[in-house]
């Protein structure tokens, strides 16, 4: 099962290479992978996105608060939360297909971000079976180029 | 006053109370070393760094307290990586003091530049790169606390040259608070009184013991509850020591090499305590058919450790010695209620029943020595209570086995890695902590020779390391792989050019003794130990003799060969 981990982090050099370097010495998977600031400037988040079934996912939870540097880890999976990733997308639009582009990016709310004469560039943002969605009906048109942003996510406040 | 990243780093280090230092100069530590002369600690000259950090180590195992060494940038650096992970296997306190680049320098690829955070971070529990003098003392006091709290382990601080050279205020940080880094030690008292509940109704209890009973200090607590309650005890080779070896409940190790007692005890109990261990894949077996009659109860300081090969039923995240203190506070006045000994009769008859039927045992030659025997004389003529050190393989087996262990922190061997070449430089280490203590390197023909050039450091310091190496003119355990699972496939195993140890041990100016006869060994075994000074002694004991009881890897615990 895929499961998406908030990982608070002290900001300092290295630390992402501890956390990659846990994943992969050990045999975890990481499936996506985001690191932002936070309000407090010597804190980092990191979203991970893994799978695994449960005894590997206590143990990779297990791990990352073992590492020294490591402040916080929450499993956003076993509580209500608010998971995004956001993606920009470049398709070929020819003349045939552009109406039906621009139908797609309007029922799924994305935004079209750049234009030429054959190609469209969409951001979209959602969870990730909506971005699964929009890129399985875009696929058709051509997808020239993508670029994603990894998922951020958030616990919900009320968690009743 | 203002001082200089080198003089800070050894006011540092007095302040930890590091009474010794391991270590080889170089380029990048030369500032340290230039004030050497003026430091609180003894400096130890090694002659390879690898020694350095097996050394520091030994010193850790055999003292309880943090083991340190320096070394320069570069190789000086890489060549500890294979003894910093030898400790991180183990859970062993050393801090590692690593020369580096200027910082101007680094990452240009200038001359011994490497980036050893980098290489080691995934064998150190930690570690640090220096970037500004005032950060140092800070660092340091880190870097000792890290090692030793917890599950402890290696730490490794990085030392740029211009930072040892740049002049701050000296500020000693008083106590060292980290938000990101706070070990659990104390038991949960629910979890307690569940486990101590679970012992009280077992009716086939045994104690799985591990190197973190010897970490913790929990011997004496352990030894009061296998005693008080009557549960047999078997240890894992890190344990060694953790409870007497001549005591009735003691079954020897278990495992691959364990004792068949022992490996049909943890088969048949219906409660397990472990306790500092980490069911490893030597002690397992196939861990589906471990321990399946159990309830198993796990303690470790290490939350990773539980549920990480097998599952277990009662998890105890705590220092084990708080644990076991615990259950005794728990337990100590169902004495008055509980006939534990009359509880566990049956179970404790058919232990014993096992140990006779199977005990460890090796069939006597009278024209070859056997390499048991030698350990068994071993243990005679020092009553029990020498610092054994053993390389990786039969030797090691073999000393775990028949050296029966009283005392913990007198067993330094290389348990998780299996690092040839531990031994000698270990014990070394073990001596500057224990001078009056009879400190032996039991060894192999083979792993003797990956840090030989130790004996240098061992005559300069005048060290009485006696060496005995189990001669066989292989290496054995591989050999014995061969024999068993390969068709006597002797590929590259047979070690047919080698040193006159005797004459090697004298162009070091140690003193050495070849033995050849059965008869012979007792007396010169004596003379040896009496000699003073490092002493090597060459022991030609018979070539294919195998380990056993043994458990082909993957197999189930019961599924031993015997001898």
């Amino acid at each position: 099962m895929r499961h998406t981990l908030s990982v608070t982090v002290e900001n300092e050099p290295g630390v992402l290479s501890r956390v990659a370097g846990l994943f992969s010495g050990r045999g975890f998977n990481i499936e996506s992978l985001n690191v932002g600031p936070t309000l407090d400037p010597g804190a980092s988040v990191m979203t991970v996105t893994t799978e695994g079934d449960e005894q590997i996912i206590e143990q990779i939870v297990k791990q990352l608060r073992k590492l020294i540097t490591v402040i916080k880890v929450v499993d956003l999976t076993e509580m209500k939360s608010v998971l995004r990733e956001m993606i920009l997308l470049k398709v070929n639009a020819c003349d045939a297909n552009r109406a039906e582009i621009l139908r797609t990016v309007d029922i799924f709310r994305c935004k079209v971000v750049d234009v030429s004469i054959d190609e469209i560039t969409i951001e979209a943002t959602g969870n990730h079976e909506k971005i699964e969605a929009i890129i399985g009906l875009l696929n058709r048109f051509g997808i020239k180029e993508i670029s994603r942003s990894g998922m951020v996510a958030m616990k919900r406040s009320m968690q009743g | 006053m203002e001082l200089s990243g080198a003089q800070i780093l050894l006011e540092c280090l007095k302040r930890e109370g590091v009474e010794v230092v391991f270590g080889f100069p170089g380029g990048a530590v030369i500032d340290i070393y230039n004030e050497l002369p003026n430091a609180s600690f003894k400096h130890v000259l090694v002659r390879h760094e690898q020694a350095a950090i097996h050394a520091a180590d030994g010193y850790a195992r055999a003292s309880g307290k943090v083991g340190c060494c320096l070394v320069t940038s570069g190789p000086g650096a890489t060549n500890t990586v294979t003894g910093i992970a030898t400790a991180y296997m183990d859970s062993i306190p050393v801090v590692i003091l690593t020369g580096q680049v200027p910082t101007p320098l680094i990452g240009n690829d200038a001359f011994q530049e490497v980036d050893i955070v980098g290489i080691t971070r995934p064998c150190t529990k930690h570690n640090y790169l220096v970037k500004d003098v005032k950060n140092l003392a800070h660092v340091i006091r880190q870097a000792f606390f890290i090692a030793r709290s917890g599950r402890p382990g290696p730490v490794l601080v990085d030392l740029p040259k211009d930072v040892m050279q740049t002049k701050t205020e000296f500020v000693w940080p008083e106590d060292v608070h980290m938000r990101s880094y706070n070990p659990n030690y104390k038991p949960h008292a629910g979890q307690i009184r569940k486990v101590a509940q679970l012992i009280r109704d077992a009716e086939r209890p045994l104690i799985y013991a591990g190197g973190g009973v010897i970490s913790s200090h929990a011997h004496e607590a352990l030894t009061w509850l296998a005693q008080n309650l009557h549960i047999p005890v078997t240890a894992t080779l890190m344990g060694l020591g953790c409870f007497p070896g001549n005591d009735k409940l003691w079954l020897g190790m278990l495992g691959m090499h364990g004792t068949y007692a022992a490996n049909m005890a943890i088969n048949n109990a219906d409660f397990v305590l472990a306790v500092g261990a980490r069911f490893d894949d030597r002690v397992t077996g196939k861990v589906s058919t471990f321990a399946p009659k159990a309830t198993l109860v796990h303690v470790d300081i290490d939350p990773t450790s539980i549920q990480k090969n097998v599952s277990v039923h009662v998890p105890l995240v705590a220092d084990c010695r708080l644990a076991l203190e615990a259950l005794k506070e728990e337990l100590e006045p169902s004495l008055a209620v509980y006939d534990f000994e009359e509880g566990h009769r049956p179970w404790l008859g058919k232990v014993a029943a096992w140990a006779k039927e199977h005990p460890l045992t090796y069939k006597p030659s009278a024209e070859t020595i056997k390499p048991q025997h030698v350990v068994e004389v071993l243990h005679e003529l020092t009553h029990g209570d020498a610092i054994i050190a053993t390389e990786v393989g039969q030797n090691q087996m073999w000393a775990a086995q028949f050296y029966k262990f009283n005392k913990p922190n007198a067993f330094l061997s290389s348990g998780g890695l299996g690092t040839m070449g531990y031994g000698f430089p270990a014990a070394i280490g073990a001596q500057f902590a224990c001078p009056d203590r009879m400190v032996i390197d039991v060894a192999g023909d083979g792993s003797i020779q990956m840090n030989i050039q130790e004996l240098a450091t061992s005559v300069a310091n005048k060290l009485g390391i006696k060496i005995v190496i189990l001669n066989n003119g292989f290496l054995g355990m591989v050999r014995q792989w061969q024999e068993l699972f390969y068709k006597r496939n002797y590929c590259e195993t047979c070690m047919d050019a080698q040193p006159d140890f005797v004459k090697l041990a004298e162009a070091y100016g140690a003193k050495g003794f070849r033995i050849s006869k059965t008869a012979e060994l007792r007396r010169v075994l004596q003379e040896a130990l009496d000699t003073p000074g490092t002493v090597i002694v060459d022991v030609l004991v018979e070539r294919e003799e195998n380990v056993y009881p043994m458990v082909p890897a993957g197999a189930s615990l019961t599924d031993m060969l015997l001898v």
